[in-house]
């Protein structure tokens, strides 16, 4: 038994076949190597670029003084901040309830209403179709039909409101997406178990699977919020481009992304856009850790690995 | 065994067929449930058990384009008059797969109340304390209430969904295979457990396993299939009957192991 199996490992040693496929093997895993090691350096290159030539202008100053304008761009970029936290909070309370009633509508009753009806079955597929398509679209042409529709034809003029109208369109299918594969993992054994009980569909929905899905839907809201934070061109065609605080929802503004994306074109100071651009940049660092810790806890506490 | 009073049935059943669509899963089953007994199902793998069981509660309306002929009456009412709400308030199911919700364990025993607008925490409290008790698992969890119910072993889960079911005080409890994903121990106290809870539920089981249908069951019922795959009832009778004196020979070849 033992003397068999020797042989058939000494023969294999000798067999030359081998020794090539070891050396092919070999090959492909430098490749890989490289490859990984190449986009790695490639991310951190810019990173590191962006954060060597605008950390040097960050200060408390910097942070907490109101940009001035002028081609020299003078001042800091605070109003920034706070107009990107306005964009972001108006944008997510829009588009968030709307994203995730679409995706239980796709989910719980559209395949119900479908069987019942062609019509709605061809608008359930068509809103899917849709929803596909949408997800892969520029956001300039988000902000073209929101300069279109909210700036001009509803008068809402460059504000708060005409850009979280526009990044409301622009995130929904994301939104609609990662609520939708949320709600479709939750077991079917969950919603027989909670209508076995006696219970409506209406209080499983919200008492078992919403619950249950949520690891999923947050997942979807923070990327949209980095989504939101990173998008220039929708909101320098709704938002405007004031650097001026805000008032109110009606008030045109200036995101951190337009800020740099001001700075950079429109004036001499680079430094500052690259020191805006850091800032930038660290907040979507920050966001994607907290995606992984929220996503994680909220998983722990639904599967019960406390 | 039998109920030796008037009406010793909780359920009556009258030509049941389903379908899925085109397909016939279930034909031309007459039976009589016994109230307060334990009736087994028994077939083949595809003979429409888990239709008929699902029929109870009407949980095959979940599914598309399922359509059902005849009638099931419980207590004398057609299944179909009777409000799907207060029906899955009697009639408790408990699944092949322990499917307790991501929650904590009072949770999920409550869960079944609170659908129905219970809010009174002492209540709640008492009901969950009922319930564990008598699915036997009170003295395992009683520390541990606000623990997820996920953390539980899978014989505990099943009894945890036991418990939920019973939460809602139904008269009857139809389980799916309560014990095929569950070990020999675990699965010993389930079964002990139907037989302590037949004492107040009439009980529909269904089994693949031969040796739990004939020591946990009083009925059983015998399906097989057609050659269009169509499910229907063979043999049903006392259990002990069904075993030992079966009446057809295909439910010999089958208790048996000669097919199946």
């Amino acid at each position: 038994m033992t003397s068999d199996v020797e042989s058939v490992v000494s023969r294999a040693k000798n067999n030359r076949n081998l020794h090539r496929q070891k050396a092919v093997q070999v090959f492909g895993y430098i490749l890989v190597w490289l490859c990984g090691i190449l986009a790695v350096a490639a991310v951190f290159w810019i990173i590191g670029y962006v954060l060597s030539q605008g950390l040097r202008v960050i200060n408390l100053e910097f942070l907490t003084t109101r940009p001035a304008g002028g081609v020299s761009g003078e001042g800091g970029m605070s109003t920034t901040i706070v107009t990107t936290l306005y964009l972001v909070i108006l944008t997510i309370v829009i588009a968030t309830p709307l994203g995730i009633g679409a995706a239980i509508y796709l989910v719980e009753y559209a395949g119900d209403a479908s069987r019942e009806s062609r019509v709605v079955a061809f608008l359930v597929k068509a809103a899917r179709t849709g929803v596909e398509i949408l997800a892969g679209v520029p956001s300039i042409i988000f902000g073209l039909f929101g300069f279109a529709l909210f700036v001009s034809y509803l008068k809402l003029g460059f504000s708060l409101l005409s850009a979280s109208l526009s990044g409301a369109a622009l995130i929904l299918p994301t939104i609609i997406r990662t609520s939708e594969e949320a709600l479709l993992t939750v077991p079917r054994s969950y919603r027989e178990g909670s209508l076995s009980l006696g219970a409506t569909k209406w209080y499983t929905i919200f008492n078992v699977v919403l619950p249950t899905a949520m690891p999923g839907i947050v997942t979807g809201i923070v990327l949209s919020v980095g989504r939101i934070i990173a998008e220039t061109a929708i909101f320098w065609v709704t938002l405007g481009g004031s650097y001026h605080l805000p008032k109110s929802i009606m008030n045109s503004g200036r995101s951190m992304a337009l800020h740099v994306y001001m700075l950079a074109s429109e004036t001499r100071a680079f430094d500052k856009a690259m020191g805006t651009a850091s800032i930038l940049i660290i907040t979507i660092i920050i966001l994607n850790l907290t995606i992984n810790i929220v996503s994680r806890r909220l998983t722990e506490r639904v599967t019960g690995k406390e | 065994m039998a109920n030796n009073n008037h009406n010793p049935y909780k359920f009556v059943v009258e030509d049941l067929e389903v379908c899925y669509g085109d397909f016939r899963a279930l034909k031309d089953v007459d039976l009589n449930i016994y109230a307060n007994a334990v009736t087994s199902v028994i077939g083949p793998s595809g003979c429409g058990k888990s239709t008929f069981l699902r029929a109870f509660n009407r949980m095959n309306d979940l599914i598309p384009n399922v359509s059902n002929k005849g009638v099931i009456k419980k207590d004398g009412k057609a299944l179909d008059e009777l409000d799907i709400v207060d029906l899955r308030l009697s009639v408790g199911m408990i699944f092949q797969r322990p499917n307790p919700f991501p929650k904590s364990i009072f949770d999920n025993v409550a869960y079944g109340p609170r659908s129905h607008g219970l809010k009174s925490l002492p209540e709640l409290e008492e009901i969950v304390e009922r319930s564990l008790r008598q699915a036997v698992l009170w003295d395992e969890v009683k520390d541990t209430l606000k623990k997820s119910a996920l953390a539980l072993s899978g014989g505990q889960r099943q009894r945890l969904c036991i418990a939920r079911a019973l939460a809602v005080e139904p008269d009857v409890l139809l389980m799916d295979e309560p014990a095929s994903a569950l070990d020999p121990i675990a699965t010993l106290k389930i079964e002990e457990l139907i037989q302590v809870l037949k004492q107040d539920y009439t009980i529909i089981i269904v089994t693949h396993n031969m040796q739990q249908a004939a020591r946990a069951s009083d009925y059983t019922a015998f399906f097989n299939m057609d050659d269009d795959r169509a499910g229907y009832l063979v043999e049903f009778g006392e259990t002990s009957k069904v075993f030992t004196f079966p009446q057809k020979k295909l439910t010999e070849d089958y208790i048996s192991g000669r097919f199946g």
